[in-house]
């Protein structure tokens, strides 16, 4: 049963597995990323909502399952491989390089598409590839004006912004976002989701959030996840009408 | 002031070559001594401070190096053309097996499996035939290459002094190169560098082998130096020490390193000098260990720290 999948698709994730012993943390997971939509996949703790994405990122092996970029299979890729393909990812908990500057953080993420270690008389600080790439990324997340910084100095909001913008500077074409809006104020979320709608056109997103307000603003297709099962998938007014969703999710009615 | 603090290690290096003639033998075979140490120090810095791998096996690199310049010299000596190689070249070669193996652990372990692989290669020397077994063997001609004879004490230090600025230099530029800021993301964050897409276990085991090469290297020079080697160069507490050194000296700068063998080096000779300290000379290890308990108690920065807290700008 091959599903029909538009041109624009770019990770197709096809029932992807995951046990740990007895344990099965995701089973049978089948979606697909396509350029110009934000996918969220939403569900409660423990749903297999990150354990997805650690899949999906390479960091952690498939029990079974496929995955699919632009039609190549990536199922076996390690991670750094599939980031150096284009699938960024961002984490949950801040992952950034505390004492570095912003721009180093971002210049050094930048740096994985130009490595070159063995240009020892280069300096790092003066590779024109990743400054451009690393400078792009900061003005897209809107972090020039601290590019100076000490990353660790910066605001939560912030490095929760450069944690995308250091994404953003390897130039990926598959985003996935795990939590961006996690501990964030008002303000920061409207930015952040503003960052978010201007990155759709040009990527194929998955978020995972727990926002539901926001999951429902920005999200043009949404996965429902329970107990590593997926239980609904549709658009945003589809899944806020399905009664299994409300039933074990959003805990309205009965 | 900053530009002057940046040529800093250049000027010292001009300083000691221009000092040299000057110096008694004792304390120009004292300095050559711990320029040795410096080079090895620094290996170790490129590893633990550069990188974030503490590396508790440090000595079986130097060891080797030294070993395989003592072997391979034979009754009619060698040329320094292809001893050196070969002496960086067989501890680069055990680096990379070492470094195989063990950089697939992390923390502690990766501790263990550093120590575990360097007593290995301390008894393979220590009880076997091979390289003369506890005793150790000696160097019948020192190495030479035209008119470099290492047999001329003017001769070892200057050349000493050489390949230490060269080993400085290239962990210089090592430290402002891409390869640098990759291996800083990596002990500051691993997980993230592999998320960037950098292949992180690679890139550990270049900074692993380059940093057993330059060991070698100093090995090769003590060797040169001694005309004698043992398998106590290889044995634990030479790894301990070597990383007392670079804690001392101030981690995360290369003359922190250097800083660090001239001050345990100088410390040790103190302690142990009996005109000095009296009676307690007999007892260096207990003063030396309560020496070093106090610096890092009190300077947790190393002695580099000191200058960082003068002026917070100042240290690159």
């Amino acid at each position: 049963m091959s599903l029909h999948v538009p041109a624009t698709s770019l990770l197709e994730v096809e029932t992807l597995t995951r046990r740990f012993g007895g344990l099965v943390a995701v089973n049978g997971v089948s979606l697909d990323l396509r350029r110009g939509e934000v996918h969220a996949v939403i569900g409660t703790n423990g749903a297999g909502k990150s354990t997805l994405i650690n899949m999906l990122s390479g960091e952690i092996r498939a029990s079974g399952g496929r995955i699919r970029l632009d039609g190549e299979d990536i199922t076996q890729r390690a991670q750094f491989r599939r980031a150096r393909a284009g699938v960024g990812r961002s984490y949950q908990r801040t992952t950034i390089f505390p004492e570095f500057t912003v721009l180093e953080n971002c210049r050094l993420a930048a740096q994985a598409a130009t490595p070159r270690p063995w240009a020892l008389w280069q300096s790092a600080a003066s590779c024109a590839a990743s400054n451009a790439a690393a400078h792009e990324a900061l003005s897209a997340a809107g972090l020039d004006p601290v590019a100076g910084r000490i990353a660790g100095t910066l605001s939560h909001g912030a490095k929760r912004q450069l944690e995308v913008a250091m994404c953003l500077a390897t130039r990926p074409r598959v985003l996935l976002l795990d939590e961006p809006l996690a501990g964030m104020g008002a303000e920061e979320t409207e930015r952040m989701l503003g960052l978010l709608e201007s990155l759709k056109a040009g990527h194929a997103i998955l978020l995972v959030e727990h926002d539901m307000d926001a999951v429902f603003r920005i999200a043009d297709r949404i996965t429902v996840m329970v107990n590593g099962t997926v239980i609904a998938s549709g658009d945003p007014a589809a899944i806020r009408s399905n009664p299994e969703v409300r039933t074990a999710y959003l805990g309205e009615g009965h | 002031m900053r530009s002057f603090n940046h040529w800093l290690p250049l000027v010292c290096a001009i300083a000691l070559a221009l000092l040299g003639p000057l110096l008694s033998p004792y304390v120009a075979d004292l300095v050559v001594k711990v320029m040795i140490l410096s080079i090895f120090a620094l290996s170790l810095e490129l590893l633990v401070g550069m990188t974030g791998l503490v590396s508790l096996g440090h000595a079986a690199f130097y060891g080797i190096g030294a070993y395989a310049t003592v072997l391979a010299s034979g009754s009619e000596g060698g040329s320094i053309a292809w001893l050196l190689p070969l002496a960086m070249g067989s501890a680069a070669a055990y680096a990379l097996f070492v470094g195989a193996l063990s950089l697939r652990t992390r923390g502690v372990y990766f501790i263990m499996v550093t120590l575990a692989f360097a007593q290995m290669a301390f008894f393979v020397f220590h009880d076997t035939a091979f390289g003369g077994g506890s005793d150790g063997i000696y160097m019948y001609v020192r190495p030479a290459l035209g008119a470099l004879d290492m047999e001329s004490h003017a001769v070892q230090f200057y050349f000493v002094l050489a390949a230490l600025v060269l080993t400085y230099g290239l962990l210089a530029l090592i430290r402002r190169s891409r390869f640098g800021a990759a291996l800083a993301g990596i002990r500051v964050n691993e997980q993230r560098m592999r998320a960037a897409g950098f292949p992180v276990y690679g890139y550990k085991l270049a900074a692993f082998v380059i940093a057993g090469a330059l060991a070698g290297l100093a090995g090769f020079l003590l060797a040169a130096r001694d005309g004698v080697v043992n398998p106590e160069l290889l044995a634990w507490h030479n790894s301990g020490e070597v990383l007392l050194m670079i804690i001392l000296g101030g981690l995360g700068h290369l003359r922190g390193a250097v800083i660090g063998a001239v001050a345990f080096t100088l410390l040790k000779e103190v302690l142990s000098t009996q005109a000095l300290v009296g009676p307690l000379a007999d007892h260096w290890q207990l003063t030396l260990g309560i020496a070093i308990i106090a610096f890092v108690a009190l300077l947790p920065k190393g002695i580099i720290g000191i200058a960082a807290r003068l002026s917070p700008k100042a240290v690159t």
